[in-house]
């Protein structure tokens, strides 16, 4: 430890001393670019230097899974596994990658050069299988075909409204013209502009479809002079990516979107909270941010700040985005309060997705009739689907609300290989499955939800027939089980549960009860947690169960006998009398028997703590400057 | 000012502001809590007190939840029996609750079978007894929070711990693992105080429990004295 010089730290984190615990994520992420991990000693004067208690810095240090408490390659490849990426051969890929290097996923080498891991969802589905490599600092994406160490942007569809400028690198102020809507929205009242949101229909694009202007009535009335305007473009959801195309190739759009808000309640400061994984994004909306500050759009009235996440899906949930910004864990908070009375700081906040904000400045300029023109009745406008895994051509595509699923599909030249379609994954992770029967259901929100489908971020991840949905939704679980806070014990245990009953399945090794076991804790998630990822970490799961139950089905069946034993049990858990103790305790120590002989964890923990100690003297030995 | 709404259909009067699980213990209905505590923030985060109230996408925690006129509240619905005994069975999946003996009678009053999930991993860890005050049995602990919110802003203001890992990984924890006496912690008990399962406890009374006698513990000396000395 001695040899860590803490001399460059203080200067590199120095403009984050004032915001003080709000600027621990800002103030890390600078550290670790200097040591390229967070050794004691530097968390420990980051601590110090922003006042903070040393036990909560090691706490937000362990919930992001992009800042590492021990010494890491000075390479770093991350290979995303998640569905879109397995079908096109993630798995392959990172075997290779480990034999070729003689390390496993999740190892450093001993001469510390390169550390190999399994990432989730990197949002670039549409060019899977995605790999992100940092090597000394420098970062490349995508597929290897290096481009500007930039990700391509394959924008189609049928209209360009909210793509116009996507789809050929980044859109500068000087293309993207002025702000018009902004300087329109300035001629009128505050509630007016208000009131045209309301009346353009516009709502959520982040998957929870909240109407935007009644979000926005709520923090113009909410009492309080300081009140925040927060584009959260955390976006984390597996198969998604609009957001990444959206800010990299027309980052004015979003910006503009955002002062128009601010201005409609009174905000005089904004966030933009952008994932971790999207580092290319960070120096285009910098470059943006100071071009709307030249040309006199952001300044003393209203001004931007950008921060960055550190790989935590969670803090895409709004509550727990605004604990991120405050320099916390990422945990969800508990509502009511909503943001629109006690968001950031306990301010009045509104927080929108990048999507959603893109609409803004199209309803300003245009006017919500003339916005209406395109879309339904319930869904006006345009919307963006990112449609990945098997079809031709994978990429975003910015449609009417109305095309039906199939057209969609066409429009990406079809299922790819000549195949014939099994499932099409619809919302993300936290989505549910369709299939053949679907094509024809309009994607609006109205038709969608009577199909008892999510809209969600729009994803549209196609698999064909030879696909295994159980290898699907075992990376569901297993995404879920990591990205769960660990906050509420539904979602805490339940993910984890879950993980390890796909595992089972996706091997065809399923328990006898394991559909039943299945189901409690897919609908004790789904009631009882305390958060939207709880609450839909089981909503695949639940919907691929009920198209394919013979999935879940263990080898001998007999899973309707267990459902009938279940449903005894809970109609005794009705009676609160507490009865036949005697055979109860003897059943707890039975079961105490089987679980001392099971110790996975504990081995887990020896191979870790070794694994520690040998990076310890190889880091003695190797010593890094 | 006075509010009226239904509880299980009985109709009850009560003064505004009232948690619905406060209107239930006033009424004697039965609504279990674990993470819940007089002294701390309710947090909401166990989910076991969690009831169904009409017009509600998912079930309301009824610690945080303000009763309001007109409110219909089941506390033992079909919904609210499967969540609850579901939390329970992957508690007892998950750490071992031998100390917990409320959670041990909500599960027999809620019929949860404590090997529901087999070939479950288990939280798992050593014993860790780093000072004269108190042991820390982590595989006891299910993440009620109550010692790292006494130790933070609900009492002691000392910030010694917080949180390792996350998701189903989440254990209490010190800066890097240190040890307790080297890190900000006073020693005041609170923590130990709060615990609900015997993963926090008294020094003495763990070493009674390992089988030594008063007089061997009495003549360890292992109290404060010592330490400066």
């Amino acid at each position: 430890m001695s040899e860590i010089d803490l001399t460059p730290l203080k200067p590199a984190i120095e403009s984050y001393i004032p915001l003080g615990r709000s600027g621990l994520l800002p103030a890390l992420h600078a550290a670790q670019k200097i040591y390229g991990w967070l050794p004691q000693v530097v968390a420990g004067e980051v601590a110090k230097l922003l006042h903070v208690p040393l036990a909560d810095v090691h706490g937000v240090i362990e919930f992001y899974s992009l800042y590492y408490n021990e010494q890491v390659g000075k390479t770093f490849i991350r290979v995303c596994t998640d569905p879109a990426c397995a079908l096109k051969g993630a798995d392959r890929l990172l075997d290779h990658l480990c034999n070729h290097y003689d390390v496993k996923p999740g190892q450093t080498t001993e001469d510390l050069s390169l550390t190999i891991e399994r990432s989730p969802c990197l949002g670039l589905c549409e060019q899977a299988p995605a790999v992100w490599t940092m090597d000394d600092g420098q970062w490349t994406v995508g597929d290897g075909e290096k481009e500007d160490d930039r990700p391509r942007s394959s924008v189609y569809g049928q209209i360009r409204e909210l793509t116009s400028n996507c789809g050929e690198g980044t859109t500068t102020l000087a293309k993207y013209g002025e702000y018009s809507a902004y300087k329109k929205a300035m001629t009128l009242k505050p509630e007016d502009v208000i009131a045209e949101i309301k009346a353009s229909g516009l709502v959520g694009r982040g998957g929870a479809a909240f109407p935007t202007g009644v979000k926005w009535e709520g923090a113009a009335e909410a009492d309080g002079t300081q009140k925040y305007v927060v584009c959260n473009a955390d976006e984390s959801e597996p198969g998604t990516f609009k957001d990444r195309i959206l800010l990299l190739d027309d980052p004015h759009r979003t910006i503009e979107g955002m002062c128009v808000a601010a201005y409609a309640i009174g905000a005089s400061k904004g966030y933009i909270y952008i994932r971790g994984e999207y580092p290319y994004i960070v120096p285009v909306l910098e470059n943006a941010i100071i071009e709307a500050r030249d040309a006199g759009y952001l300044g003393e009235k209203f001004d931007i700040e950008i921060r960055v996440g550190a790989g935590a899906y969670i803090c895409g949930e709004e509550t727990a985005l605004f604990e991120s910004i405050e320099g916390k864990r990422g945990f969800p908070r508990v509502k009511p309060p909503f943001p629109t009375t006690n968001g950031l700081f306990d301010k009045p906040t509104i927080i929108n997705n990048v999507e959603t904000l893109c609409n803004v400045p199209l309803i300003i300029s245009k006017g919500s009739t003339e916005y209406r023109r395109i879309g339904t009745e319930k869904s006006p406008g345009s919307k963006l689907f990112c449609v990945s895994g098997d079809v031709v051509k994978p990429g975003l595509y910015e449609v009417e609300f109305g095309v039906t699923l199939r057209d969609l599909i066409i429009m990406a030249s079809g299922v790819a290989s000549k195949k014939s379609l099994k499932a099409v994954l619809f919302g993300g992770a936290a989505g549910a499955f369709a299939t053949s029967e679907h094509l024809d259901v309009k994607l609006t929100f109205e038709d969608l939800r009577s199909a008892g489908l999510p809209l969600g971020s729009g994803v549209v991840m196609v698999f064909d027939e030879t696909r295994d949905i159980r290898d699907v939704l075992k990376r569901l679980g297993k995404f879920f089980a990591h990205e769960s806070c660990g906050k509420c014990y539904p979602c805490q245990m339940g993910t984890q549960r879950q993980m390890e009953i796909l595992n089972r399945v996706a091997v065809g090794d399923a328990l006898p009860d394991d559909y039943v076991r299945l189901e409690d804790v897919g609908w004790t998630m789904t009631d009882a947690s305390l958060c939207g990822l709880g609450q839909t970490a089981a909503s695949a799961v639940l919907s691929a169960m009920k198209l394919w139950p013979e999935l879940f089905k263990d080898e001998g069946g007999g899973m309707k006998d267990e459902k009938k034993k279940v449903s005894k049990v809970s109609e005794a858990a009705k009676k609160p009398v507490v009865k036949k103790e005697v055979s109860k305790v003897s059943k707890v120590s039975k079961a105490m028997k089987k679980v001392s002989k099971v110790k996975p964890k504990a081995v887990k923990k020896v191979t870790k703590a070794a694994a520690k100690i040998k990076k310890k003297t190889t880091t003695k030995t190797t010593k890094k400057k | 000012m006075t509010i009226s709404f239904l509880m299980d259909g009985k109709e009850v009067i009560v003064e505004e502001n009232k948690t619905l699980l406060e209107v239930a213990r006033e009424n004697g209905i039965d609504i279990p809590t674990i993470c819940f505590h007089e002294v701390t923030t309710a947090n909401a985060l166990c989910r076991i007190c969690v009831v169904e109230v009409e017009g509600q996408r998912v079930l309301q925690p009824a610690c945080i939840v303000k009763a309001a006129a007109g409110m219909k509240v089941q506390t033992r619905s079909e919904k609210v029996i499967r969540a609850r005994k579901t939390i329970l069975e992957m508690l007892s999946s998950t750490m071992d609750l031998s100390e917990a003996p409320e959670i041990q009678t909500m599960m027999r009053e809620y019929g949860a079978d404590t090997s529901r999930f087999p070939d479950a991993e288990r939280r798992e860890s050593d014993v860790i007894d780093d000072n004269p005050m108190y042991i820390r049995d982590y595989s006891k602990c299910l993440l009620c929070w109550r010692c790292v919110q006494v130790c933070a802003e609900d009492a002691q203001y000392t910030f010694a711990i917080n949180f390792d890992g996350r998701g189903f990984e989440t254990q209490i924890g010190t800066f890097f693992d240190k040890t307790i006496p080297e890190t900000s912690c006073v020693l005041c008990g609170q923590c130990v105080a709060v615990c609900p399962t015997g993963a926090l406890k008294p020094k003495r009374e763990y070493l009674l429990e390992q089988g030594m006698s008063p007089q061997e513990i009495s003549v360890l000396n292992t109290g404060r004295k010592k330490r400066k000395a």
